[in-house]
């Protein structure tokens, strides 16, 4: 072999992943076309999202031909940001119920939008 | 004779796989990353750091909007343009989705044609490809031009709604759109490369010893997939939720 650590696979491959990831980029948009809201929205975005990257990775990066020795060490890292993101929705929870019940209208303090264009009001 | 030459190239057995091949190659005392160019196992590291970096930002958008007591600006709707006559939501977006998934297509084309030294092919997708990013880049511009100059958003606040809805927008696109600006120039580099024949002749790049080859156009590739799987996400979680 000449080139062993080349990776080297049928154009078709690419082309079938170019397509998938534009229809599914179309039914993306379209949930936000059709309005779709609540619960429906936020799943259908995540599972778009999720196939659309993992197409990505496996086939246009070339992942799925790779060992799991690097398979591994680039895939399992990013779990650790799972953690953080925990972590941080309970935290900007707990802000948003202190600012509501600290700022919020019946806790005595003045509301104020903090922005006024042009400086009016 | 054959039988030296047997011993020290062609006749390494074959190395195992799944969880044992793991073992196996962690544990070889030599590189850990067989059959990847080293290039291309430093390509991937970086990317794995360019990940957190963009999670962190993404997270700190997270936290930004869930604790804000202002209503959100509806992104649909500030990213909306009229195009002969019709109001479109998120098209400027969609758009620009389209082109970069293009690009990345363009560009992983590009990688096989360059592994089999097909060097018009490799080059002339490569120049597509960096022409979709410019392209991209341009439409960031537009955009940015657009918000900032009709709808007066900055960083500190703006008309429609929470004042962290800028912050987060120009450092999240900017942030990416450097990214994208640096591929093009890069791209650009390496179609040179490639139209010179310095990959064919081994010539040296310009920052290293390393004889040059056709890896670097997978390794650039690898650069510019990240950089359109970044925009998935910011496309997911900025502009569509």
């Amino acid at each position: 072999m000449a080139h062993v650590e080349g990776q080297q696979h049928p154009i078709g491959v690419y082309l079938w992943i170019w397509g998938l990831l534009f229809v599914l980029s179309a039914f993306s948009y379209l949930v936000d076309y059709f309005h779709f809201q609540g619960y429906l929205r936020w799943s259908l975005i995540l599972v778009f999202m999720l196939m659309k990257a993992g197409l990505i990775v496996a086939v246009f990066m070339h992942m799925r031909w790779e060992r799991l020795a690097l398979m591994y060490a680039i895939l399992v890292p990013p779990l650790c940001l799972l953690v953080l993101i925990s972590l941080m929705a309970v935290e900007g929870d707990y802000t948003f119920v202190t600012r509501a019940s600290s700022f919020g209208q019946g806790s005595g303090v003045p509301v104020e939008h903090p922005y006024r264009p042009h400086g009016a009001g | 004779m054959t039988q030296s030459v047997l011993t020290s190239t062609g006749a390494s057995p074959p190395l195992p796989e799944g969880l044992q091949g793991i073992v196996a190659d962690w544990s070889s005392d030599q590189r850990a990353f067989k059959k990847v160019p080293w290039g291309k196992a430093m390509m991937w590291i970086f990317l794995l750091s360019d990940t957190f970096i963009f999670t962190c930002f993404l997270t700190s958008y997270m936290t930004v909007r869930m604790s804000t007591t202002v209503p959100w600006p509806n992104p649909s709707e500030v990213f909306a343009l009229t195009i002969a006559g019709h109001h479109i939501p998120l098209i400027l977006i969609a758009i620009m989705t389209f082109i970069l998934i293009s690009s990345s297509g363009t560009m992983a084309m590009a990688v096989k044609f360059g592994y089999e030294k097909n060097k018009k092919m490799c080059s002339i997708l490569l120049v597509v490809t960096a022409f979709f990013g410019a392209s991209f880049v341009g439409m960031q511009a537009f955009e940015w031009t657009k918000l900032i100059v009709e709808e007066g958003v900055r960083p500190w606040g703006n008309p429609m709604g929470a004042p962290q809805f800028g912050a987060s927008f120009f450092m999240i696109t900017g942030f990416h759109g450097f990214h994208v600006s640096v591929g093009v120039i890069f791209l650009i580099i390496t179609a040179i490369k490639v139209i010179r024949g310095d990959l064919d002749r081994q010539r040296p790049g310009f920052m290293t010893g390393r004889k040059g080859n056709y890896e670097i156009v997978e390794i650039m590739g690898l650069y510019w997939h990240f950089v359109d799987l970044v925009w998935v996400f910011i496309f997911a979680f900025f502009y569509l939720w």
